[in-house]
């Protein structure tokens, strides 16, 4: 059974298009991985699986829900940790699993014990009564990490979770990860930049680039494909050596045309 | 119930954690209090009005709470620029109560901060007329609050910097304070202000906490609150219809 259908997705942002007609299934309990180069758009569809952005043509089935007519049911099927961060810096890092655990309604009684597990997990359970705004880069980013697993949904999104944390913090969380996917069935959706992680954890992995999807595969699919002898050396065979821009936001969009408007001159 | 609560209590532990907020919202009304009420005072006097400070109390009142009010607005701008909004968007709850969770939350605090506005007008010699009528004060202050704190949302979720949420503010709150009936008595006004007032929400909050306070209104207590709670609901209303189309 697919829990995640795509088909000929497109979306564009004043002309330009982020995504471009791409269509894939995942399996239900499968480990996928999403790759592809800074600005591929990889984010904006995980934005769009998860209702945060409309997209522009094209059909999306999360759990057999439509995320245009019923976000409420595709809300409910998914879990995600964002690329940026999302935590509340005001809050402590009990209170911001606790406002998740709520958000998400797990029970009291499994909360409590969880948020002490995850927290004791991701090594934080000692600073658990601290503001999040103390924290440095990697101790939020492993507090996110905590959170999003707090609940177990049926689609656990990662958008590139690993970044920054180091190797051990990594293996404790894929660890966690790869028990909740054996035991409950949970199907993880992630992307990532370190290729050896792909390799490891993905069953099968897509690659996306300028929006389109260029291969679809397992690991090892993926390198007979390429005559290469690596993921790495497999992903810039495809994607090519180019060091892509992302445009990340408005302003950054308007140096972009500025520096096109002035390149005129 | 337990999505609206959680949030609720959030906005309200934040503004527990910013003391400098607290102090700055109470700081504008004290300095309005005291220039206005000391400064104009004698000239409202001796023109046959009785105490300025005892009518300008409830204007000082709403004012406080119509900027802590609107204040949700530039929170929500700060929660997406902090990427908090998202966690709160793609939970498994329905988007609008999110938004009255928030709301809620900050008419909440904007309320407490309305009654420390209260207590200084006492300190500096405001005093009701009428003990019983607290309560109803208290209400069309919170009428107040959630009229700014859903505006403030209205304009928050269309809103993605706060340069322009600060513009669009002065804009829109300043006039709705100036002209309400805040800071001078609505009867004998020319007819163009007086039309401007009759159109304005807040100049029948005002009426309505001075009427529960001091017993003068203009427009009586019923069309008081029959007005200021028809317009909380179309702007609520209205937040709440832009909060749900917010996209990221």
């Amino acid at each position: 059974m697919n829990i995640i259908e795509v088909r000929d997705l497109t979306k564009r942002f004043n002309g330009l298009t982020a995504v471009d007609g791409i269509s894939f299934e995942v399996e239900k309990g499968e480990i996928f991985a999403f790759l592809g180069p800074n600005g591929a758009g990889k984010s904006t569809t995980i934005k769009i699986l998860t209702t945060i952005l409309q997209p522009s043509s094209g059909q999306v089935r999360i759990n057999g829900h439509d995320p245009l007519k019923d976000p409420d049911a595709v809300r409910r099927s998914f879990g995600i940790v964002f690329q940026d961060p999302s935590l509340d810096d005001d809050l402590t890092a009990l209170e911001n699993m606790e406002l998740h655990g709520v958000l998400y309604k797990v029970p009291a009684k499994t909360r409590r014990p969880r948020i002490e597990m995850l927290l004791k997990l991701v090594d934080l359970w000692d600073r658990r009564d601290d503001q999040a705004k103390t924290f440095s880069g990697g101790m939020k980013r492993r507090l996110e990490i905590a959170r999003g697993l707090l609940h177990h949904p049926d689609i656990l999104f990662l958008d590139e979770p690993t970044l920054g944390l180091d190797p051990q913090t990594r293996n404790h969380m894929w660890n966690y990860i790869q028990e909740i996917n054996r035991r409950e069935g949970m199907t993880v959706f992630f992307t990532t930049h370190y290729m050896e992680e792909a390799e490891r954890m993905a069953g099968r992995i897509v690659v996306i680039d300028h929006g389109k999807i260029i291969a679809l595969g397992t690991a090892s699919e993926l390198k007979e494909r390429t005559a290469t002898g690596s993921l790495e050396d497999a992903f810039l065979a495809l994607t090519g050596y180019e060091i892509r821009e992302e445009q990340a936001s408005g302003s950054d969009h308007l140096r972009a045309i500025g520096r096109a408007f002035g390149s005129r001159k | 119930m337990s999505t609206i609560y959680i949030l609720w209590l959030r906005q309200l532990k934040k503004y527990s954690r910013s003391r400098a907020r607290v102090v700055a919202q109470l700081v504008q009304p004290l300095l309005f209090l005291v220039a206005f009420g000391f400064g104009f005072g004698p000239v409202f006097e001796r023109a046959g009005n009785g105490s300025y400070i005892q009518y300008l109390a409830s204007g000082i009142i709403a004012q406080s709470v119509l900027f802590t009010a609107a204040f949700t607005g530039a929170e929500l701008i700060w929660d997406k620029q902090i990427g908090f909004l998202k966690e709160t968007m793609v939970a498994p709850v329905p988007r609008w109560q999110i938004m009255l969770g928030r709301t809620l939350g900050g008419a909440t605090v904007a309320c407490i901060q309305g009654v420390m506005a209260f207590l200084l007008t006492l300190l500096v010699g405001f005093r009701p007329t009428s003990l019983l009528m607290l309560p109803a004060g208290l209400f069309f202050t919170f009428l107040i609050a959630l009229f700014f704190t859903s505006l403030g949302t209205a304009i928050g979720s269309k809103v993605n910097d706060m340069q322009g949420f600060q513009l669009t503010m002065n804009f829109l709150i300043m006039p709705i304070f100036f002209l309400s009936g805040a800071l001078f008595p609505l009867d004998g006004l020319s007819s163009g202000l007086k039309a401007v007032t009759t159109f304005n929400p807040l100049a029948y909050g005002i009426d309505g906490i001075r009427g529960s306070l001091i017993g003068v209104s203009h427009f009586g207590l019923p069309s008081d609150y029959l007005v200021l709670g028809l317009t909380v609901l179309a702007v609520f209303g209205i937040g709440n219809y832009l909060f749900r189309k917010i996209q990221i």
